[in-house]
């Protein structure tokens, strides 16, 4: 069975390989033998889950010991897998919805001329993310992790013909190496402090280390999942990142990339257990993302960038709860995988409208389109109540779970925490709600296109609304399934420990429940009071002060325009006008210098017979002279 | 030092008397031959030098080569030089003036710091033995020189016959000039001539008008001035060209003028001497047919 | 007399023929200095023959002569070459090596 985890890795890999050097030939058939090797992947890790249910809880990591691959005295590193449930309910995750996005890439990308270069990355994508999930040690997570960001780069430019998408790749990937910083110095400080980085002899030695060191380890480890998962203050590159086509945004945001940072902090449980500082900073990190994501989701009129927002909220919780320890752990990952179908179906709903749409993603020019697109408008409006947390959907188990954990933390912090989580989630159903009325409600608002064509909204191809149908599906019963008899706790159990949470005084379960449904309908009527009762206006309207602030992605890139990249400007000229005064000054004063002295030098040179031949005979001369001195000494 | 020894290491007085004397003499010479502003001079001095020089080999024992120099040196290679400074020029615009800025005053500094060190060098040497040549020279010098070139020096002899020949090839490749096209007929010459329009008669010959019949003074034209065409380019091109055309009109004026005295007339303009003389022309044709018709 | 005054002599003829070729411009007068400063060689290497009692010395300076021999052959068909091209016997006139 242990070698079955290295297969699951080479799958996408060869793939990638093959269509990516395969050159033209592969133009017409290599879609599939992407789509192919990503379910490949995903079969193998069903056998694999199969093998795992059938062994007791304690036994069922596996460990594949590939090669040494760095032997060196007193610095071991190994290329070696672990899979454990942790593990597992990723890869199954990554797999199954990665396939079905390949599915709807098919349909997708049908008339893009480099669509088989498009699933090379793809494959590319899940290679690089099964790598960092299923690696086991912490130097090849870090290998995973830079694929994961090379692999969002090329996807997000994947239509690098716009300079926008250009720029918004460059973008995500500068803002991502920011984090990868973070990861690189947690590495060196594990293996100065640990000697090692493996997993489980890291997490077993945590107990003899000092909190400081824990401490520093855990923040800078909060920097890289910050980079990855988009939170605040690295989130700046997830809204761009919408430049790329949809299904890229739907892979990132679901099943890749986005979660790696909740990976990484859940992974590195016992490192943050231990050191409560970093573990505030990761829950105040969540709560102010989960903020953050709503409200600027909440003004966005870009139907992607409207769920970007959302993604952004949604992680937050997940942050929070993995910021929460062992009570939340369980629910962290809970609710990445429900956020893993229900954001995968909205964002292949939000495509499958674009595609219909001559790919117009303004949301005002869109209104009624439940006519045209009977199954995208389904799946979407299943996806939609699941997210917003519609009692009995996947959304509502998880989110609640986060909810009741954050109130269970105890003390201020827990009200605060567990308030901005209920806020968050009224948020959460006013921007989904709105989203949901202005593309599929109300009067019809089509406009004609750049070229003058008027959209002609239809159904998708049967490639694309197959993977939304399955991923509708997965997203009205997943919560229900993991959360009845807590099966999901259960299972993670033995990789993350679980603790349950207790409610303050005052406090029960069923009052946080109502709270949270109580928020959700507030949120759901507000937009509908907003935006269904009354026409949309097709220009978007002036708006407050906070709505402006927010279309604005609440000024994170003026903030980042002026915190760093006006002083980055002003050291680079500071720098540049040394280089060119000081270091360029040293260089061509010598290099001027030695030119003066070779035109003085050149006039030797003059040509003339006679004044070699005098050079010369001062040679003879020089050489009596030497020769008369050393025979008087 | 024993008497042997002091007998090889000076000379007899004639010896000295003739050094001191020759020396004199062909430190001069050679003074001059870097000094005379016109190459012969120097070639001539040279050979001075030369001859002195071959004296002080006769002297010093090396009968042989005091002969081969004279032979060689002066007789041969000398008159090489001289030949190759006709054919190039005498005084081929050589002043002594420098143009290369501080030339003379470094080669004077090398010179003299050579010179010194060079003499310090032989004073500072322990030459305390002299041998003498009496030995080696027993079975006469020639046949001892001949002994040591056909024996220990064969190869290195040898190789000079190969580089003498060599050298013979290279001045023969050297001055050499292929023949790239056939020479003009003189028909052809004529035809160039007359399409080239510049000069379509013959080229004047040198001396004509001139008082010397001489190579290097042009000929006059027609209003006295010189032609420099009828000079040889060689002396041109050395500015050896001696212009007489001032002193031919001179002596054409005092020819007319003695006409003109002869003749009892003033000297008149050159018009009316025109016309006159074609009027008395005509008046002697008239009076010599009025004599026909009267016989 | 001390016959190193030959020697004296030839260092002061080899001088002045050095000297002569680093100031004349004309090539055959430079020419004639070079042949002054072998011959200072000869009369140096005749006297060192006496010196030692033996002729290789005045070998050395046979060989030399047949070389200045060769020598002038050479340089004086380069200088008359020269002339016609150039119509100038001035070394200093074959200056194309300049800057």
């Amino acid at each position: 069975m242990e070698s079955l985890i290295g297969l699951l890795v080479a799958a996408p890999l060869l793939g990638a390989a093959v269509l990516l050097c395969g050159g033209r030939r592969l133009d017409r058939t290599g879609h599939w033998l992407g789509t192919g090797l990503a379910f490949t992947s995903f079969v193998l890790g069903l056998v694999l889950f199969a093998d795992m249910l059938g062994k007791d809880g304690e036994e069922r990591a596996l460990h594949s010991h590939l090669f040494t691959w760095i032997p060196v005295e007193g610095f071991q590193a190994d290329a070696a897998f672990q899979l454990d449930q942790l593990s597992m309910t990723f890869v199954l995750l990554i797999t199954g919805v990665g396939s079905l996005i390949h599915v709807y890439s098919v349909g997708y990308m049908e008339h893009d001329e480099r669509r088989r270069r498009f699933f090379g990355y793809l494959n590319l994508f899940l290679a690089a993310m099964l790598l960092l999930v299923l690696a086991d040690n912490f130097l090849l997570l870090y290998v995973g992790w830079e694929g994961v960001g090379l692999a969002s780069y090329l996807l997000i430019g994947f239509w690098q013909h716009k300079p926008s998408a250009a720029t918004a790749a460059k973008k995500a990937f500068i803002v991502n190496r920011v984090g990868d910083v973070g990861l690189s110095i947690a590495i060196m400080l594990m293996f100065v402090t640990f000697g090692t980085f493996a997993f489980e002899p890291v997490m077993n030695s945590v107990g003899e280390t000092g909190e400081g060191k824990l401490t520093a380890i855990g923040l800078m480890l909060l920097l890289a999942a910050c980079g990855k998962s988009a939170q605040v203050p690295l989130q700046s590159w997830l809204g761009d990142a919408m430049e790329g086509p949809t299904p890229v945004s739907a892979l990132i945001h679901a099943a890749t990339m986005v979660t790696a940072g909740v990976y990484l902090i859940v992974r590195s449980g016992a490192i943050f257990d231990a050191a409560p500082d970093a573990q505030l900073v990761v829950t105040i990190v969540g709560a102010v993302t989960l903020l953050f994501g709503a409200i600027v989701g909440c003004a966005k009129d870009d139907i992607k960038k409207a769920l970007a927002g959302s993604t952004m909220s949604q992680i937050g919780y997940m942050i929070l709860a993995a910021g929460l320890g062992p009570i939340g752990y369980a629910f962290a990952i809970m609710h990445l995988v429900t956020h893993g179908f229900f954001k995968a179906g909205l964002f292949l709903g939000a495509g499958s409208v674009m595609h219909g749409m001559n790919d117009e993603v303004d949301m005002r020019k869109y209104g009624g389109l439940r006519k045209y697109m009977p199954v995208t408008f389904v799946t979407f409006g299943l996806g939609y109540l699941a997210i917003i947390g519609f009692p009995g959907l996947s959304g509502f188990f998880s989110k609640d779970l986060i909810i009741e954990a954050a109130f269970a933390k105890g003390g201020t912090q827990g009200w605060i925490l567990g308030g901005a989580a209920l806020l968050g989630a009224a948020l959460t159903a006013y921007y989904m709600t709105r989203v949901m009325l202005m593309t599929f409600f109300g009067e019809k608002r089509w406009e004609a296109d750049a070229k003058g064509d008027m959209p002609h909204p239809h159904e998708s191809p049967k490639t694309m609304t197959i993977p939304m149908i399955v991923l509708a599906i997965g997203s009205v019963g997943a919560g229900a399934f993991f959360d009845i008899g807590e099966r999901f706790v259960h299972w993670l159990e033995p990789v993350t420990g679980f603790e349950h949470g207790h409610l303050p005084d005052g406090l029960s379960v069923p009052m946080v429940t109502g709270a949270t449904v109580a928020c959700m309908v507030l949120g759901v009527a507000a937009a509908w009071l907003q935006y269904g009762r009354r026409p949309v206006p097709a220009a978007a309207p002036r708006g407050s002060l906070l709505t402006r602030a927010a279309r604005r992605d609440l000024l994170q890139d003026d903030f980042n325009h002026v915190a760093l990249v006006k002083p980055g400007e002003y050291l680079t000229r500071g720098l540049v006008y040394l280089d060119h005064k000081l270091v360029d000054g040293i260089v061509n004063g010598t290099a001027a210098a030695f030119g003066g002295l070779s035109a003085r030098m050149r006039r030797v040179q003059n040509g003339y017979a006679r004044s070699y031949a005098v050079s010369m005979f001062g040679g003879a001369v020089v050489l009596i002279a030497a020769t008369l001195l050393m025979r008087a000494v | 030092m024993n008497a042997l020894a002091q007998a090889g290491y000076t000379t007899s007085t004639g010896e000295a008397t003739q050094f001191w004397v020759l020396a004199i003499f062909a430190v001069a010479g050679a003074l001059g031959t870097v000094m005379m502003k016109k190459a012969v001079h120097s070639a001539l001095c040279l050979a001075g030098t030369m001859v002195i020089l071959a004296v002080f080999y006769l002297a010093n024992g090396a009968y042989f080569l005091g002969v081969v120099q004279i032979v060689v040196y002066t007789g041969a290679v000398m008159m090489l030089f001289l030949f190759v400074l006709m054919l190039v020029g005498i005084s081929a615009a050589d002043s002594l003036k420098e143009t290369i800025k501080g030339q003379r005053w470094l080669a004077m500094l090398c010179g003299i710091g050579f010179g010194v060190l060079l003499m310090a060098g032989i004073g500072n040497a322990s030459l305390s033995s002299f041998e003498g040549l009496e030995d080696a020279n027993s079975g006469g010098n020639v046949h001892g020189l001949a002994a040591l070139i056909f024996r220990d020096y064969v190869f290195a002899f040898e190789l000079t016959g190969a580089l003498l020949i060599t050298a013979a090839v290279a001045g023969m490749v050297l001055t050499h000039r292929e023949k790239t096209e056939a020479t003009p007929t003189q028909r052809e010459q004529a035809a160039q001539r007359v399409r080239d329009g510049v000069q379509v008669p013959p080229m004047p010959a040198p001396g004509v008008y001139a008082r010397h019949n001489a190579v290097d003074i042009p000929a006059l034209l027609p209003d006295g001035t010189p032609s420099e065409l009828t000079v040889n380019r060689t002396l041109r091109d050395r500015g050896q060209i001696r212009d007489v055309s001032a002193q031919a009109l001179a002596d054409l004026a005092a020819i007319e003028q003695r006409t003109a005295d002869y003749q009892g007339k003033a000297l008149e303009p050159d018009t009316g001497d025109d016309a006159e003389p074609n009027g008395s022309v005509s008046a002697n044709a008239g009076g010599k047919a009025g004599k026909g018709e009267g016989e | 007399m001390n016959p190193v005054n030959y020697l004296y002599l030839a260092a002061l003829l080899f001088t002045i023929g050095a000297a002569g070729v680093l100031i004349r411009r004309n090539a055959i007068v430079v020419f004639m200095c070079i042949e002054l400063m072998l011959n200072a060689c000869n009369l140096a290497l005749i006297t060192f023959s006496r010196m030692h009692g033996n002729l290789d010395g005045q070998i050395v300076a046979f060989f030399t002569m047949v070389v200045a021999a060769a020598e002038v052959v050479v340089g004086l068909a380069i200088i008359v070459s020269f002339y016609r091209s150039r119509h100038s016997a001035s070394v200093d006139d074959a200056a194309l090596m300049k800057l």
